[in-house]
């Protein structure tokens, strides 16, 4: 297959598409419009579903209410729509039924602006809705892993009948970028054996979220907690750059990794044995490879474009083992790498020792 | 012998939670009757409410799910668009589908989503406790508007019906009641008629039936009856205010 | 008159007593004992008229207690 350049909301689009989904519903928001623009016109081409709801909170619910039906659903926004589904991935999450999310994130809080953030962290790995659950959340870097991740999303959703979140900046979906697009994908033709699809020759099937007794209720969460566990241990994923050797590390996610990737290129050539850690799964957190490597360090450096989300994560793993230093812009100001080289040398002025390659 | 009644196969064998004269009973039976009598029931989908009808899915022999408070036509519309030639109903009651769920029934008409949407206007919230509603009477004591509903401060009842028939989408909006067995037969018709409407792909149709809510009426199932007669009745005029010309006469 | 006969789920009826109110035979009353829903279910008095059949009281009824039935070959209800 040939690399074609692809804008990244584009580019999400095509994939889902590729991967089968069935049905979208979405309300423009900037700076993620260009996937629902991009669906208008790609779903109907394939006699495929889409639709342009009169709010976020409607579109959630078609999307629940497609999902029902067993088809692979999915929806997009940014910060603010997502804010608005709450209720109803919070619904998703309480009925089990599986979809995909895209966010675009932008800056905050309330109206903020357009540009890009991360700010979303919280949202989307720690109170996506009310009650207890987690999204699976992936965090991708390039247009290329967006793509991938896209791609893979629907088996995750429907394996785990969880909802899956794809959150990217605003970079990530405004940027263009060389692309191998995977194959079309046939559509599933099997619905799930909890799918909506009318009672016949088979005994009513009912989604619901409510359990009004409270031992059931309960029990239904413990379900719920032993699946996201299972979840926690299994699906923790993360790539390295010059991880090996580092006594310094750098922990950023999506675009932000990029410019810290840099940043750490930069700082081997002073000679600091610097490293990234990139997670891609922002829920669950890759907590156990972070581990694996935390004995072996100096010192870490987190860097985000929020006010300081992902770093409470990193804390939980690192404890006060080293120091961990913070590095983060809001707004939409995107940090440069010779800012985080900077944090890097106080970093290490900091540790005491500098370790010389 | 000759059976002049007997319960619907679609309703389930069991005591429902509603409370003695309550309005949901008796619509429950229409729509399951009507569902029976169509010949669709193995293709057709409940998407309950928030409110008392949220268990309505342990009562009707269908696939159901329960959507979030107001949120039923939006789940209805995702189920219908990826399932065209299944049959798709909501049932709501007034605080769901004309206070929270304001935007998405507006919309789904607008769109002329061809889904059936069953309303039960009870003037008050039932399940929290007999709080307003958008329905609830001018002058009526709840217990949120403990004065009685005052225009100045809590503002009109809402007819819905007639303002939905005002939009094309919209195959047939009517009212009907629940008060008496000449109404409860003409309400039989007009939920056959939002259903037919759906069957035959012309948009939405919407039936909204006035059901007693004696317990938060405060008065005896038999008074609840009186008490739609001479004060629901007069806000919401029973009729039909839209009918696809399709649907015939 | 056509004749009319009832199957009442007792076990059902909680006593709303609204096909007391409609039947136009008045031959339904509430019974004397309390059912396991804590009601005093609906029972037919055939002492002064008989039931018709007419099937007013079930399509009254938001419980459907009431089974119909009719003897002779009547309009349905
Ligand atoms: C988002 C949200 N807000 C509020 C509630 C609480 N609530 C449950 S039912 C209900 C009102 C239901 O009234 P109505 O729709 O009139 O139905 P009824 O109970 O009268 O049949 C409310 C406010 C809720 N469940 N969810
Ligand atoms: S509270 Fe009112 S609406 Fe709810 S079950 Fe009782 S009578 Fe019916
Ligand atoms: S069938 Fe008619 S006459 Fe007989 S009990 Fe019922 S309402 Fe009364």
């Amino acid at each position: 297959m040939a690399r074609e350049l692809w804008k990244g909301n584009e580019a999400l689009a095509e994939a889902a598409v590729r991967a089968g989904a069935e049905a979208f519903f979405g309300y423009p928001i900037t700076p993620q419009t260009e996937l629902l623009e991009y669906m208008a016109r790609r779903m109907p081409e394939l006699g495929r579903t889409f639709l342009q709801a009169e709010s976020e909170v409607a579109a959630i619910h078609m999307v629940y209410g497609a999902a029902c039906a067993g088809v692979r659903a999915l929806s997009s926004s940014s910060s603010p729509g997502i804010s608005l589904m709450q209720e109803g991935l919070s619904y998703l999450a309480g009925s089990e039924v599986p979809c995909v999310l895209v966010d675009i994130m932008r800056g905050g809080p309330g109206l903020g602006n357009i540009q890009p953030s991360q700010s979303d962290y919280f949202q989307l790995t720690r109170s996506a809705g009310h009650g207890d659950f987690h999204p699976l959340v992936l965090a991708p870097a390039t247009v290329q892993e967006a793509v991938d991740l896209m791609y893979g999303s629907f088996e995750l959703a429907f394996g785990w009948r969880t909802l899956v979140i794809l959150a990217g900046d605003g970079t990530l979906g405004q940027m263009m970028e060389p692309v191998e697009m995977p194959p079309m994908r046939a559509l599933a033709v099997e619905r799930p054996d909890w799918a909506l699809t009318g009672a016949a020759g088979r005994p009513p099937r009912v989604i619901s979220s409510l359990y009004l007794d409270a031992a059931e209720l309960e029990e239904s969460n413990l379900r719920l907690q032993a699946k996201l566990r299972q979840m926690a241990a299994t699906q923790q994923r993360w790539e390295g750059f010059c991880v090996e050797d580092a006594d310094y590390l750098v922990v950023a996610f999506g675009t932000v990794a990029r410019i810290a990737q840099s940043a750490v290129r930069a700082a081997r050539r002073a000679g600091i044995r610097a490293g990234l850690f990139r997670p891609v799964t922002l829920w669950p957190y890759p907590r156990q490879p972070l581990e694996a490597i935390c004995p072996q360090l100096r010192g870490v450096l987190v860097v985000e474009m929020n006010g300081g989300q992902m770093v409470e994560d990193v804390r939980c793993v690192v404890r006060e083992r080293v120091p961990v230093r913070f590095l983060g812009h809001l707004g939409g100001v995107i940090p440069m790498p010779d800012e985080i080289e900077a944090e890097l040398a106080q970093l290490v002025s900091l540790s005491g020792r500098a370790a010389l390659s | 012998m000759e059976t002049i009644y007997r319960r619907p196969a679609l309703l389930a064998d069991l005591p429902t939670h509603y409370c003695p004269g309550c309005g949901h009973g008796t619509v429950h039976r229409l729509v399951a009757e009507t569902i029976e009598g169509l010949g669709i029931g193995s293709r057709t989908i409940c998407v309950a409410p928030v409110g008392c009808a949220v268990l309505a899915y342990k009562y009707f022999v269908l696939d159901c799910c329960v959507a979030a408070h107001g949120r039923a036509p939006a789940m209805a519309t995702g189920l219908k668009r990826v399932l065209p030639d299944r049959v798709v109903f909501t049932y709501q009651g007034d605080g769901d589908l004309a206070s929270i769920g304001g935007n998405e029934i507006l919309h789904a008409a607008l769109r002329g989503e061809p889904i059936t949407v069953i309303f039960v206007n009870n003037g008050v919230y039932g399940m929290t406790g007999g709080q307003m509603a958008p329905t609830t009477p001018l002058g009526m004591r709840t217990t949120s508007s403990p004065l009685g509903r005052e225009p100045r401060q809590q503002g009109y009842p809402i007819q819905l019906p007639e303002l939905l028939a005002t939009l094309p989408g919209v195959a047939y909006a009517a009212r009907r009641s629940t008060h008496s067995v000449a109404e409860i037969r003409r309400a039989r018709q007009a939920i056959e008629r939002a259903f037919t409407a759906q069957l035959r792909g012309l948009g939405l149709g919407i039936v909204e039936l006035l059901g007693a809510c004696p317990t938060n009426w405060q008065v005896s199932p038999g008074e609840a009856l009186e008490f739609i007669q001479q004060v629901m009745l007069p806000v919401y005029p029973l009729g039909e205010f839209k009918v696809a010309a399709e649907l015939g006469a | 008159m056509a004749q009319g006969t009832l199957l009442i789920q007792t076990d059902r009826c909680k006593g709303c007593g609204l096909c007391i109110r409609a039947c136009p035979q008045q031959v339904l009353v509430a019974g004397q004992h309390l059912n396991a829903l804590g009601y005093q279910p609906v029972q037919l008095d055939e002492a002064l008229r008989r039931c018709t059949g007419c099937g007013v009281c079930a399509w009254v009824c938001p419980d459907l207690v009431f089974t119909v039935y009719r003897e002779s070959a009547g309009r349905a209800g």
